[in-house]
């Protein structure tokens, strides 16, 4: 590989990391869940022991090197084990979407070929029989909870603790073996598989080395000086490379503890328990949480309103300021000092952010007064660009230069280009090896040189150096008169509104743009709450013609703001409806990162597109729904379509 | 007792054993009304038996007598192989029997953990002495208490709602925690008062799967008066069908199903 990263002979594999943990920080929490109203924790001597018992366990079931492991559960220390446990047999660990419906699990079990499935409890298990009966490779299942487990057939499954038992028992017969394969281990030893999201196609297999995995988490660890004692809340999708580098690449690299919520329900008061240090969320955990607060500060009484709207006012002037360590006069700092002991410190107290140092935010561009809110309370967001094949790090705002529009600059050993068509390509020791038996998607990726394509379109800003990405570059087009068509650019500047929670724009080879619209349920439920505005559906309240009302005078604005920009001033929205459904992972409209799949979304509302551009004033439509469960059912409605006013573009200033 | 030769196995393997309960030709009246009359059936050890019938069956009273709430004029109760004397519910609480009510009792400014708590009172030992001194065996006996709580709370995924005050808790939560207060009692038999009544779609499965969970992990006996036919034939081993105070109908889902006299009931057939 270029630009080759050379690791600690010592240090180049996960079992070799366990072992110095459990050493160096034998009594250090390393992992902790919350069980039965308690934090359980798990120090490295005692993570270590649970982690070699569960390897031996597999060798004694008859997992062999090479093969892969396939891993679903919402995030739980026994599974991060098992990862790791995967790794020190010699196996290679896969991590699903614990929320997968079962056919989207068949997909990537018959690709990655696993014949050892590890699973959480027994609706994953039930969903794993159901794919056995299509995919023949799947021959023993490890579960963790026994709950309900009592009446299955055993012959081919097993809980958790009995595998490690066995491992247990056959140490002397075990352990020697399992010693055996973790010395074969080298940093270029495949490390973890990890399935991209595929917001086109099927996802595909990306195989990350230990050298991936270990000199990203370890250069990352060094840009923001992550120790031993960090902590983090480990809540987003195990099989997400973030949850990967998180809970198991840097906390093992450094030693942190993760801890994992008791249920994905009471994340939010877990957080505020745990206090972690070191946080990361999408952007839309962001703003959900922003509007929480504001909703309940609505509620609250007019001395907390007043307060509060006193307070948020100081921040915004200082707060950045002081976070980047610029000059502040001595007034504004005594009443930031005020703001912290009456609003800010409780605030972030009441949000679990009370020791946050660091804290990132990526996947989508965050709205700047989103950003600049928690920015102004005195927690340091950033921002960073990151992506599966780069084991996450392309690019990361450094301390004091975070801005919302940027996504910083290269992250360190991470070089990056911008080539002929404004697409960004990089490389470093965290690029990927290759995707899984898929050479021609990987050569259409990677070139012989290492650097690979992200497929987002994106420029250096001249002065600062930072990137700033525009969109997904295939989105990328052209309307019919000629002028850039980037719906990203458009889309992003609605989503901002607290009441819009997605956009998608149409326009490519068009006229004019024309978006659909979700509502935030949230947001909007409360506003009518308190307009009496009665509804008693989604449905009912999405076509209701005052949220209708709002929401034009939204992209109105947003057109007056589009104008100004002198690439894409065309990009303005004409028409616009409000969907009548939310757009849903379970119906294929999104990845389960959610992510719009484009693509998709136009294919099934074909219909309402049509509508926007025939001039029609509503369209009945049908839409076919799938419940969590698997089954489908539909609803039809009649989806109002509205036009928005459009300003004149500013004469191209070049 | 005979309890072995009773013996049998459900299709989905649970083993059900002899009668733990059994109701020999119980009469209850209410001054000149006549609840019940002259009803005896069973209750096997680790079946989830159903009690049905239309309104005013008396299937309520039968659980108030099998509670011990009433004592009717005439007949036997029998539990595990000894014959009830009369007494107060608290004792019955004592003997292993645990209930929920049709319309729910919880105290509704408690949060659900103290509500399941109080689950536990039967089980507390110390007097009130210790526990106003607290430290000591107070302490030590409400931490195991809180222990098996922890558990009952887990085994309903009621951990994000656990210091929520009851009151604030949707309808269906509300069921939820009640089943909770009953299963920290860790009954024998457990009593359920139309455990689905008011529930949507949804709350009405998870509250089957509640139920059979319970039963399945562990092997808790279970007597329950549902209106939901479809709910009953699911989920039951055994039926037994009450109307105007009689037994009309008992057997499998199946039998009562096409017992003449059940359709006749549920349709509406005129009484003489």
């Amino acid at each position: 590989m270029t630009n080759a990263t050379v690791l600690d002979a010592e240090l180049d594999t996960f079992p070799k990391l366990l072992a110095r943990n459990a050493v160096k920080f034998a009594d250090n929490p390393a992992y902790r869940e919350k069980e039965f109203g308690i934090w359980q924790s798990w120090t490295w001597s005692e993570t270590k022991d649970e982690i070699d018992a569960l390897a031996m366990g597999l060798i004694a079931l008859g997992l062999e090197e090479g093969e892969h492991v396939a891993v679903i559960g919402r995030n739980r220390p026994y599974l991060y084990w098992a990862m790791v446990a995967a790794q020190s047999c010699g196996a290679v660990p896969v991590p699903l979407y614990n929320d997968a419906v079962a056919d989207e699990m068949a997909y990537v079990l018959e690709n990655c070929k696993a014949r050892f499935v590890i699973v959480e409890d027994q609706e994953q298990v039930d969903k794993v029989l159901e794919v056995q009966e299509k995919v023949p490779f799947i021959e023993q299942i490890i579960y963790v909870d026994k709950r309900g487990m009592r009446k299955y057939d055993h012959t081919h499954m097993n809980a958790y603790k009995d595998v490690q038992a066995e491992g247990r028992a056959g140490h002397q017969r075990l352990e020697p073996i399992m010693r055996e394969r973790q010395a074969k281990l080298t940093a270029d030893s495949t490390c973890v598989m990890l399935y991209t999201s595929g917001t086109t196609g099927k996802p595909k297999g990306v195989v990350l080395s230990n050298l991936n995995i270990i000199s990203a988490s370890k250069s990352s660890a060094e840009f923001d000086n992550l120790t031993e004692n960090d902590s983090v809340l480990a809540y987003l999708p195990m099989a997400w490379v973030g949850d990967f580098i998180f809970s198991i690449g840097q906390c093992f690299w450094t030693g942190f503890c993760v801890a994992c919520p008791e249920s994905p329900e009471t994340m939010q008061s877990d957080l505020r328990e745990i206090g972690p240090t070191y946080f990361f969320a999408p952007p839309r955990f962001f703003e959900g949480m922003l509007t929480t607060v504001m909703i309940r500060m609505e509620d609250a009484s007019k001395l907390k309103r007043k307060m509060f709207a006193y307070f948020m006012d100081v921040a915004k002037k200082v707060g950045p300021a002081l976070l980047d360590g610029k000059p502040v006069g001595g007034m504004d700092r005594l009443k930031y000092m005020l703001g912290n002991i009456f609003v800010y410190g409780p605030l972030k107290n009441t949000l679990g952010f009370s020791r946050v140092r660091v804290g990132y935010t990526a996947g989508e561009a965050i709205g700047p007064e989103i950003f600049e809110f928690y920015r102004s309370l005195g927690i340091n967001l950033k921002q960073l660009y990151g992506q599966t094949e780069a084991s996450v790090f392309i690019t990361q705002q450094p301390d004091g230069e975070v801005r919302a529009d940027t996504v910083g600059v290269p992250s360190p050993g991470v070089e990056v280009r911008i080539g002929d068509n404004g697409e960004v390509f990089y490389r470093s020791a965290g690029t990927f090896v290759e995707y899984y038996n898929n050479p021609e998607s990987t050569a259409g990726t990677k070139d012989p040189e290492g650097w690979v394509a992200t497929g987002d379109a994106g420029f250096f800003e001249p002065d600062t150096g930072h990137l700033r990405i525009i969109d997904r570059a295939k989105d990328v087009g052209k309307l019919a008169d000629g002028s850039m068509f980037a719906p990203k650019f458009v889309e992003n500047k609605l989503k901002f509104y607290s009441d819009v929670l997605e956009v998608v724009v149409f326009g490519a080879d068009r006229d004019y743009c024309t978006a659909f619209i979700n509502i935030d349920l949230n947001a909007v439920g409360n506003w009518a709450e308190r307009n009496n505005i009665a509804y008693a559906s989604y449905q009912e309240l999405a076509g209701h013609p005052e949220v209708y009302k709002s929401i034009k005078s939204h992209v109105e604005e947003v057109n007056k703001s589009v104008a100004e920009d002198p690439m894409l001033g065309g990009c303005q929205i004409h028409r616009f409806l409000v969907l009548h459904k939310e757009l849903d992972a379970d119906d294929g409209e999104m990845t389960r990162t959610r992510k719009v799949r484009r693509r998709i979304v136009e294919e099934k509302y074909a219909d309402l597109i049509e509508g926007l551009y025939s001039g029609a004033s509503e369209v009945s439509t049908v839409t076919e729904v799938t419940y969590e469960d698997g089954r489908k059912g539909s609803i039809s409605a009649t989806v109002k379509i509205s036009d928005a006013a459009t300003v004149a573009r500013k004469a191209n200033a070049a | 007792m005979n309890a072995t030769a009773d013996t049998y196995v459900t299709e989905d393997g649970r083993t059900i054993g002899g009668p733990v309960m059994e109701m020999k030709n119980i009469t209850l009246r209410f001054g000149g009304v006549t609840a019940i009359s002259d009803i005896s059936f069973d209750i096997r050890e680790g079946e989830i038996r159903a009690i049905i019938g239309p309104n005013g069956a008396g299937k309520s009273s039968m659980l108030n007598v099998i509670n011990g709430f009433y004592h009717p004029q005439e007949g036997e109760i029998w539990f595990r192989g000894e014959k009830r004397k009369p007494m107060k519910p608290y004792q019955i609480a004592q003997q292993g029997i645990a209930r929920t009510f049709q319309n729910i009792a919880l105290f509704k400014g408690m949060s659900t953990l103290d509500n399941i708590m109080t689950g536990r009172f039967t089980h507390m030992k110390t007097n009130m002495f210790w526990q106003a001194i607290w430290k000591g065996p107070a302490e030590r006996e409400e931490i195991e208490n809180r222990e098996i709580v922890e558990h009952v709370i887990d085994f309903l995924e009621i951990q994000s709602i656990r210091k929520t005050p009851v009151g604030r808790l949707p309808y269906g939560l509300q069921k939820r925690v009640e089943l909770g207060r009953a299963l920290a009692a860790q009954p024998k038999l457990l009593l359920l008062d139309e455990p689905m009544a008011g529930m949507n779609v949804e709350e009405k499965e998870d509250m089957s799967r509640f139920i059979l969970d319970v039963n399945d992990e562990f092997g808790t006996t279970i007597a329950l008066i549902e209106h939901d036919m479809g709910v009953v034939m699911d989920i039951s081993d055994r039926v037994v069908v009450l109307d105007y105070g009689k037994k009309i109908g008992d057997g499998t889902p199946d039998e009562v199903r096409n017992n003449q006299d059940v359709i006749d009931a549920y349709l509406g057939v005129a009484h003489d």
